[in-house]
Parts: structure tokens; sequence; C-alpha cells
């Protein structure tokens, strides 16, 4: 069997429609995840307990049970009583939600690092919670975690094409669809390379993060 | 100590009115018992310095006057205002977040371990408190920080971070940041005590400085017998959660009436 070019030339064009599913997929997710994992995160440290235990009920719910059945239930349960979405953008809520679970897990131990000497000073200076995490807590705390949170964007990555069960179709959805369709082999051959065109410079950049911010201070 | 009645005037002058005080407050840690049935006052402008063994309970004052921790029973008073309780129709209730905040504001406090904000450089460490608690404009407090860091002795440091500096110039920028907030009282927690010892006395010369030219109320928990001889205007002894024996340090130091106390000197002279 030998690698046809001109397969490759005739799945040019879906292949960018499904690049730019899962670059979007990956960006907005990506998002999604950093934002909602901090909320998580802080709301774990509140000194209320009727804030700290659902948020916690849900975090632990949502990190163990699988991604795929997240997908499914939010594509066909949600629309029942609640708001539909299309595939794309249920696809970036899913992966934003399943990954905010494991970076609430990243702040949290990045919190948990900062002295509490440092929170004791912001007491004794009066600042207000807000300006005690804003302006001490969490410059201190995501400093150390930016590493282990970019190995959540390379995984969410090789996540992202779970997307495709719903219909949004991703580069390798597009890549099967292809495939099925012309009984050729070339384009997972294309979309397995683009895999690594996006993660490995993904991991380059997290290790020049990792040199600048962490071994730095 | 003076046991003048209670003043609530909004600020008083530094006349001797009474700044701080403790009634009847105990303090447990589960079964131990921290602080028992504690009561002393502190008037306006004193520097009073707290001895004795380590887990006598002076610490834990410090750390209730910065609400750190919670007395289990008793009460605080700064400035005639309670520090954990408000009274409502009458009747002392445990204090929201923001009355707390505003009877602390009065306070200041200054660490053994410094607790510079690593990720500020020394300008705003001072400047980041007043402009977002006190509401001083920006000039204003960079201006102010500018004469801190000058009474300190750090202004060629101003654009360095902490982890730049030594413990003794990192201990005396933590000074100036108490400071900036115009405490009445400022609480010192061991302050030399993580210092290679050829810094203390750069620190402690600092402090005296302080003590003799502002009217700033301390109190001080401290090892350091000769700061404390030099600064304090009351020391008190404190042992197993209460205070044995307290009175001006010619006393305490020279010829202590419990046998505890001339103990504990033997052991630390």
């Amino acid at each position: 069997m030998t690698f046809d070019w001109e397969v490759v030339d005739e799945f040019m064009p879906r292949f960018w429609d499904g690049v730019l599913v899962t670059l979007q997929a990956l960006a907005l997710g990506t998002l999604i995840a950093f934002a909602l994992g901090l909320v998580w995160a802080m709301a774990q440290r509140a000194p209320q307990r009727w804030v700290r235990w659902p948020v916690t009920a849900v975090t632990e719910f949502i990190r163990n049970t699988p991604l795929l059945v997240q997908l499914f239930f939010l594509f066909y349960v949600v629309p029942q009583w609640g708001p539909s979405m299309s595939p794309l953008t249920t696809g970036i809520v899913g992966l934003g939600l399943h990954y905010s679970t494991y970076t609430a897990e990243v702040y949290r131990a990045g919190i948990e690092g900062v002295p509490v000497g440092q929170w004791e000073a912001a007491k004794a200076l009066s600042l207000s919670r807000g300006r005690t995490w804003s302006s001490v807590i969490l410059p201190q705390a995501i400093r150390r975690v930016v590493p282990a949170l970019g190995n959540y964007v390379v995984a969410m990555l090789k996540d992202s094409p779970m997307i495709a069960v719903i219909g949004a179709l991703d580069m390798l959805g597009e890549a099967r669809q292809f495939s099925n369709e012309t009984f050729t082999t070339e384009a997972i051959t294309v979309v397995g390379v683009a895999f690594i065109v996006i993660a490995y410079p993904a991991s380059l950049l997290i290790r020049v993060l990792e040199r600048r911010l962490v071994n730095n201070t | 100590m003076s046991t003048t009645p209670d003043s609530t005037t909004e600020n008083p002058p530094v006349d001797g009115s009474e700044l701080i005080r403790f009634d009847n407050v105990t303090k447990r840690f589960g079964d131990n018992v921290v602080l028992d049935d504690l009561c002393f006052d502190v008037s306006s402008g004193k520097h009073v310095t707290l001895i004795g063994p380590s887990g006598s309970g002076k610490t834990t004052i410090l750390r209730l006057l910065m609400t750190l921790v919670e007395p289990d029973s008793g009460t605080i008073k700064v400035n005639g205002d309670y520090l954990f309780h408000e009274e409502r129709n009458g009747k002392l209730e445990p204090a929201g977040e923001n009355h707390i905040r505003e009877v602390r504001k009065n306070i200041g406090m200054v660490f053994q371990q410094f607790n510079l904000f690593p990720n500020m450089k020394v300008m705003r460490n001072i400047t980041e408190a007043p402009v977002h608690v006190l509401g001083m404009a920006k000039d204003e407090a960079e201006a102010r920080a500018r004469e801190l860091l000058e009474l300190v002795g750090l202004t060629e440091h101003i654009d360095k971070y902490p982890t730049q500096l030594s413990g003794g110039q990192q201990q005396r920028v933590a000074i100036a940041r108490a400071l900036a907030m115009r405490p009445q009282v400022l609480l010192l927690d061991e302050v030399t005590s993580a210092l290679d010892p050829e810094l203390v006395a750069g620190v402690l010369d600092l402090l005296r400085d302080i003590a003799q030219t502002t009217d700033i109320t301390m109190l001080c928990v401290t090892h350091e017998m000769n700061f404390a001889r030099d600064i304090s205007d009351d020391v008190l002894m404190f042992d197993a959660g209460k205070i044995i024996e307290s009175g001006p340090p010619e006393k305490i130091f020279s010829e202590p009436e419990e046998e505890r106390t001339q103990q504990f000197l033997n052991a630390i002279l």
C-alpha cells in the first residue's frame, strides 16, 4: 500500500475545516477551564461551608465521570429542559467544564503553596478579602502552577476529538468521515502529524514558561 | 499600667488613656489553655514588652489583637471599641467582618518572618494597603513610602523585590510597611529572631529610634532583654497563660519578686 498524495490534496479543504474546529475548541475550552477552575479553587476556600461543600461535590462528580458521558448529557439531555447549543458550543462547554475540575486542583495546590504568613500579613494590613486574593495570593499561586496548567492544555488537545461524537467535526472527525467515504487512510496520517505539530510546540512553550516563572523567583 | 476608666472618644490624644484592654480573656488550643482568664490594659503611647517561656501565651496576645485567632471567652477593647464584639440593643454580639476590620486598622504588626509580599517591589509593599484600605491617593502614598524608607535607611532599594534584600533589610521594609498605615499600636512579634546575628542591631536601633521619636504604642514580644530594658515602660512576665508579674523594666530585670521570673531571666541572660 502506498501513500497517495492526491488523496491528501483532496482531503485538505475538509482538513482545514477540522483544524478550525479543533483550535476553537482548544482555545475557548482552555479559557473556560482556566477561569472556571479558578472559581472552583477559590470557592473551596470560602469561609462559608454552604459554598464549599456543593462546589466540592460538583467538581468531584465531574472529575470522576467520563468526558464522553458528559458530552452526551450536555447535547441530548440538557436541551430537554435547558438551553440547546450547537455541537461545537456543546463540545467547548463540555471540554471546558471537564478540565476546569482538573485545573481547580492545580490552582488549589498553588494556593496552598503560598505561605500562611502571606495571608496573615494581608490581614495585618486590613486588606479586603478580594484584594488579598487578587494582589497577594493569586499572583504567587498562579506563577507556580503555569506549567501544570499548560500540561492540561495539551491533554485537552488530545481529548478534543471526542466532541465529534456529538457532531462537532474536529480534524480527526473530518478525517474519519473522509476516510470512510473514500476508503482511504491518508487523512488519518495527516491528522496524526497535525496533532504533533500543534502539541509539540505547546509543550516547548510550557517548558520555557516553567524556566521563566518557577525557577526564577 | 494604668487603670483609667473607659475612654471612648473618637481619636484620643496620647494622654495615657487606655488603648488596649483585655477582660477575662481565655484561649484554648484543644486541652491546652494558652491564656487563662487574662486581664490587662495598655495605655496610649506606652511601650510594653511581653516576656516569658515559649508557650506561655505572649504571642497569642499579639495574634488575638491581629484577629488571627479568636478568644474562647472574654472581651478585648481597642481604642474603646470591642474587637470581636458589637453592641446591639445593649447586648454584646459577635462582630461582623467589617467591624473587625475597622477596629483592626488601628493596629499594625511586624512578624518574625517579615512576610513581605514577594510579588511586589518594596515600594508597592508599602503603598498597597494605604491605597487600597485607607483610600489614599497613589502619589501621596508613594511620598509617604519614601519618607518611611528614609527613616528605615533603605531609600536606594525602593525598586527592588524583597528577595533581593538581606533579612535585616526585609524586616526594616516590613516595619515601614506597618507604619505606613499610621497605626496607633505596633505589635512586634520576635522581630529579630529570624535574623543573622550581625543584622539584629540595625533593626533594634531602628525600633528604639521609632519608640523614642514617635508616640506610637508598642506591644513587643522579644528575647532581646537589653532591647526590652531600653524601650519598655512596662514589662509583663507570662507563665502558663497568666501574667505572674509586671512592672517597669528596672524592677523586673533587677529585682523580680517572683521566683519563676528569676528562673526565666537566669535561663536566658
